[in-house]
């Protein structure tokens, strides 16, 4: 009693998760070093440069964490509201103040010092999604709830595509699936499912094919369950919107996506082949990464990450300097502990007695998952380059912290678990 | 709430699933496919070639004959060129603006971030002029390398020239050549390609993405130092190359030296010659197609791929094979009344004898008593067996090399002609006989040799009984090798008892008054010889002369041949017994005739050109043409050449119509 009392603030946290975190950050740093490593200008350590900051920004990542362990749990469900209209003002500001960087209106310049308000919209919507789910305890099986929830999550995506940054908006898709864990149909994911493979199809195979296997499948479907008229309305309703779907797509691919956006998804169909054009970052970091074989060529031996091949490498693209040091073997390990994070995480927030942290649990499980999938996927080109950032791992303060709150806010909550939210 | 619980399932199985998409993708390009391996090599990597000096070549008495000489080159890279001043290169290079941008164009085209050829072989001058301004032309270098250079001028043919490689080079040589590389295309420069041209070394340089070097590859662990080519040691001497080249001016023909006891060839001459370093750096193009352009075809190595009847010079082989058979003795007389009946056909004599032996028959180049020794030996067993005893004559006269390359250490060596009884059955079926073929007795009609395999009989008999392969290199490298294959005896089956009586009528030709050579005869050296007047239906004779010197231990052996030089004694004679003469003694003593090599050397002997406005027929020169009888051809004719036989001799007229050096296969790599 006495040893709880005097470890109050770090009582029941996970430490396991800490050290994975960790782990994580430790790659992290290493990786950047080598990205930015340079043999002729090898001096002593210098923290003005990329991989000094990077350190700072851990150890003050890691303070930051345990700090936040220091606050009183309670607090994260009562300020939920307040954390979330802070966000979404942030990122109304951030249009009109916001500097300009590579394209995107994304952040918010305070000193020396650069805000991305897009990076702290996660966990505002993370936040406020678990107390209205908490709160109201819906089942999403009526409409009402599920626009509400909807909306929630919708108004930071569509701010943040106004900046544009179409790959953080698209990681607040995340939340599907806190949703659905609390009760959304599947259908919803089914639908999501089928309409990214209809999207890719539309590229790939002619249209009027398309429509001619909806109709044949519809039509078994409804063959099948000839004596239920109920089925047969919605079979063909649905039907019917895919098909206009497979048309709203490609107009909207014309009109909506910028030409860059366009390119990319195209090289990642394999539509076109641009080896100095779009196409020469994911090129270059498959060649990174596939150059690492079995065991990687090493800690600083890698030459595509040495000799500038690889563009952003320090950022979105670190991870084609983990997989030409430290080859197949590295990348396994570096997956397996995402996996080994995402899969705990899930664990931790099955075991919450509270609906506020099981919510919150599974938005920042699903949140690192968007960003390792999109990220890793992106360099090995089995996604179009989505510039977004490697949890943990890639260069940068404000998504390195926001990361870490979004983690320690929920390690709080997890060891708050016994008591009452 | 049980049943969502189970959604959990749902969502980390959908972690896992995307985990395993992940890390398949990555065992795919990580450790399946190599591409991605390949790739980032050829993005960082750049192997820069450092060229080895050539061997250098040495005559026997170890005077260079062949050596290198600096050249600079302007390389380019493409990319890292930044605008400059135009007119400035231009000027330093005495090259138009034009030609500056076309050239600037041509580099970018070939690969715009390796290092290209801008302008090859730069003058001195121009590198001079460079290599004050070159920091105002970013992305050029110059790159020194060496090129051949022939001090003496001569043996053009002999040595051969060095080109840069042609795709097929490149691609023969299983990675070794590179485009830019140079390689010996002919004569010696190619036949010892392997050893001159040394070990490229290499330099494995890293680039980084903006395509600045960055440093050497694994602390240089794989570059590799280049290494000289080996230095060769020739044969050849070129004291009596040059004096040949001398005689041989405005003539057309040959001669080959060989040192008896060893197989050395002492001096290679074919004639008309020229200068080596005419195709040497950038003006190769002009002057090769001068060389083709001249109707006298100087690039056809004459000593091996002339091919003439060896005419009376056969004469002394004839004999031995003769002697060796038992078909005749050293003392069988037969009586010359000026023409020996062949059947119908009559070969005549030069002289009328009456009884005349084998000493006096070489000597006096007795048309009669050789067709008399070759009837002797076609009928030893009968008018029946002639085809029998045809063949066992054409095996024991080919193991002095007729109609057979020697293996000389030269590119394109031809064998001659010489035909199996086979031959002879194709075309006439069982009705042939000695009369058939009486013409081969006095060397003339369907057989034909090279100089070398002339000069090689010789050190054959003046070794009384076997050579050893004719060569011109005899030493390769710092440990001068000598190949294995040049120390070995070849026997020509004749024992050695046989040639004293030959060797005295060839000793007679040259130095008693009967002999076909006597003016030939050299103050206090016994040269053995034997002439030969090969006929020619194009024109003047050609004047042949074969011998050895000194008679006993004899030292060199040689063959020389003047087109349309007449009788043998006439020129090919005189022109051996200066080399001979010059070779044993480093001096040439006045003849009691007369004769002066520069009355040699200026005489011009060059066939007329029948229409200079016709292009003039390759036909004309005979040491291109394979000789036919033309009683011969006439009954083939009516005979209906098979269709084989009539492709054959269109195909080697083809042949004989494009001698183009480059065309033809490599026949010997020794």
């Amino acid at each position: 009693m006495i040893q709880q009392q005097g470890n109050r603030f770090f009582f029941n946290v996970d430490w396991i998760t800490v050290l994975i975190y960790i782990a994580l950050c430790t790659v992290g740093f290493i990786n950047v070093y080598a990205s930015i490593y340079n043999p002729d200008k090898a001096t002593g350590f210098d923290f003005a440069s990329s991989y000094g900051k990077q350190l700072i920004y851990v150890i003050t990542g890691v303070i930051l964490g345990l700090s936040i362990l220091l606050f009183d749990g309670r607090l994260f469900n009562v300020f939920a509201p307040f954390i979330y209209g802070a966000t979404l003002f942030l990122l109304v500001v951030v249009l009109f103040v916001g500097r300009n960087v590579g394209g995107n209106q994304a952040w918010i310049p305070i000193g020396s010092f650069r805000l991305q308000p897009s990076e702290f919209a996660k966990f505002g919507t993370a936040l406020l999604l678990a107390r209205y789910v908490s709160t109201f305890n819906p089942k999403f099986r009526d409409i009402k709830s599920i626009v509400i929830a909807g909306l929630i999550v919708l108004a930071p995506l569509l701010l943040i595509m106004l900046q544009p940054d179409t790959g953080s908006a698209l990681v607040f898709l995340a939340f599907m699936f806190p949703l659905y864990r609390e009760g959304l149909s599947g259908y919803f994911l089914l639908i999501f499912l089928g309409m990214i493979v209809l999207f890719v199809a539309d590229f790939l195979v002619p249209t009027y094919i398309l429509i001619l296997i909806l109709t044949t499948i519809g039509g078994l479907f409804i063959y099948n369950n000839r004596r239920k008229q109920k089925i047969i309305i919605s079979t063909i309703l649905v039907t019917i919107i895919a098909i206009a779907y497979l048309f709203v797509v490609k107009i909207a691919y014309e009109k909506v996506l910028a030409p860059h956006q366009r390119s990319r998804i195209e090289l990642m169909l394999g539509l076109k082949a641009d080896n100095k054009g779009a196409g020469y970052n994911v090129i270059q970091s498959q060649i990174a990464i596939g150059s690492g074989q079995l065991t990687g060529r090493g800690f600083l031996q890698g030459t595509q990450t040495k000799y500038g091949y690889v563009p952003a490498q320090s950022t979105d693209f670190i991870f084609s300097t983990i997989g030409e040091e430290w080859g197949f073997v590295g990348c396994s390990v570096v997956i397996g502990l995402y996996m080994f994070l995402l899969l705990r995480l899930i664990n931790l927030a099955e075991r919450q007695r509270s609906t506020f942290s099981r919510v919150y649990g599974y938005s920042v499980a699903c949140i690192f998952f968007f960003h390792v999938f999109i990220n890793i996927g992106m360099t090995i080109g089995i996604i179009p380059v989505i510039g977004i950032p490697l949890p943990f791992i890639s260069y940068g303060g404000s998504s390195l912290w926001s990361f870490t709150i979004l983690l320690f806010i929920f390690l709080k909550l997890d060891s708050n678990r016994m008591g009452f939210i | 709430m049980d049943q969502l619980f189970n959604r959990k399932y749902i969502v980390q199985g959908l972690f896992i699933v995307v985990a395993l998409i992940l890390l398949g993708k990555l065992f795919y390009i990580q450790i399946i496919s190599d591409k991605a391996f390949s790739s980032a090599e050829s993005n960082v990597l750049r192997k820069i070639y450092k060229y080895p000096a050539r061997g250098a070549i040495l005559d026997r008495n170890m005077k260079v004959i062949v050596q290198n000489e600096p050249v600079y080159d302007l390389m380019v890279i493409p990319n890292e060129v930044k605008p400059f001043d135009t007119l400035g290169l231009a000027n330093a290079l005495e090259i138009t603006i034009e030609d500056v941008r076309k050239k600037l164009k041509k580099a970018k085209a070939q690969s715009p971030y390796q290092s290209t050829f801008f302008e090859r072989q730069i003058s001195v001058q121009s590198y001079a002029r460079l290599q004050e301004i070159m920091y105002r032309f970013p992305g050029f270098r110059t790159q020194d390398r060496t090129i051949r250079h022939y001090p003496d001028s001569i043996a053009g043919q002999l040595f051969g020239y060095v080109k840069e490689v042609n795709p097929d080079d490149i691609e023969k040589s299983e990675g070794y050549y590179k485009p830019g590389d140079f390689i010996g295309k002919s004569g010696l420069e190619r036949s010892y390609e392997d050893f001159l041209r040394g070990k490229k070394g290499v330099i494995n340089t890293l680039y980084d993405a903006r395509n600045v070097a960055q440093g050497s590859y694994a602390n240089g662990k794989y570059d590799i130092n280049a290494v000289s080519g080996d230095r060769l040691i020739s044969s050849l001497d070129i004291r009596i190359q040059r004096l040949g080249e001398e005689l041989m001016k405005n003539k057309v023909g040959a001669i080959v030296a060989i040192e008896p006891a060893t197989g050395e060839i002492l001096a290679f001459v074919s004639s008309p010659g020229y200068d080596p370093n005419q195709l040497v750096g950038k003006d190769w193009g002009k002057n090769y197609m001068s060389l083709i352009a001249n109707p006298y075809r100087p690039q056809i190595v004459r000593p091996i791929a002339g091919q003439y009847s060896p005419g009376s010079s056969f004469k002394p082989v004839d004999a031995l094979v003769a002697l060796q058979d038992g078909a005749i003795d050293p003392n069988t007389t037969f009586f010359c009344p000026g023409y020996y009946m062949a059947g119908n056909h009559k070969v005549k004599c030069e002289h009328v004898d009456g009884t005349i032996n084998m000493q006096r028959g070489i000597a006096r180049s007795c048309n009669t008593y050789f067709c008399h020794v070759f009837q002797n030996i076609i009928t030893k067993n009968g008018m029946k067996n002639q085809r029998q005893t045809y063949a066992h004559w054409h095996e024991q006269i080919s193991k002095w090399g007729f109609g057979q390359k020697l293996g000389i250490d030269m590119p394109f060596e031809k064998k001659g002609i010489f035909y199996q009884a086979d031959h002879y059955d194709k075309i006439y079926g069982k009705r042939w006989g000695y009369t058939t073929v009486i013409s081969q007795a006095i060397g003339q009609g369907e057989i034909t040799s090279t100089p070398l395999q002339m000069a090689n009989v010789m050190a054959a008999i003046a070794n009384r009984g076997y050579y050893l392969k004719p060569h011109l290199i005899k030493g390769i490298g710092d440990k001068n090798v000598v190949k294995k294959e040049y120390v070995v005896k070849n026997y020509v089956g004749v024992d050695e008892k046989y040639f004293p009586i030959v060797i005295d009528g060839m000793r007679d030709a040259v130095n008693s008054p009967w002999g076909t050579a006597k003016e030939s005869q050299i103050p206090n050296i016994l040269m053995c010889g034997k002439t030969g007047t090969v006929q020619n239906p194009h024109g003047k004779n050609h004047s042949v002369f074969i011998g050895f010197a000194p008679m006993n231990k004899p030292k060199i052996a040689i063959a020389v041949i003047v087109e349309n030089g007449g009788y043998g004694g006439s020129y090919a004679a005189p022109i051996s017994s200066f080399i001979v003469e010059k070779y044993l003694t480093d001096s040439i003593k006045p003849r009691s005739n007369g004769y002066t090599v520069k009355a040699f050397a200026e005489t011009n002997l060059l066939p007329a050109l029948i229409d200079k406005t016709k292009k003039v027929k390759p036909t004309k020169l005979d040491s291109l043409k394979l000789k036919k009888a033309d009683s011969l051809k006439k009954v083939k004719d009516s005979l209906k050449i098979k269709p084989a036989v009539l492709k054959q001799t269109v195909a080697t007229k083809l042949k004989v119509n494009q001698p183009s050096i480059n065309n033809k296969p490599v026949t010997n790599k020794q």
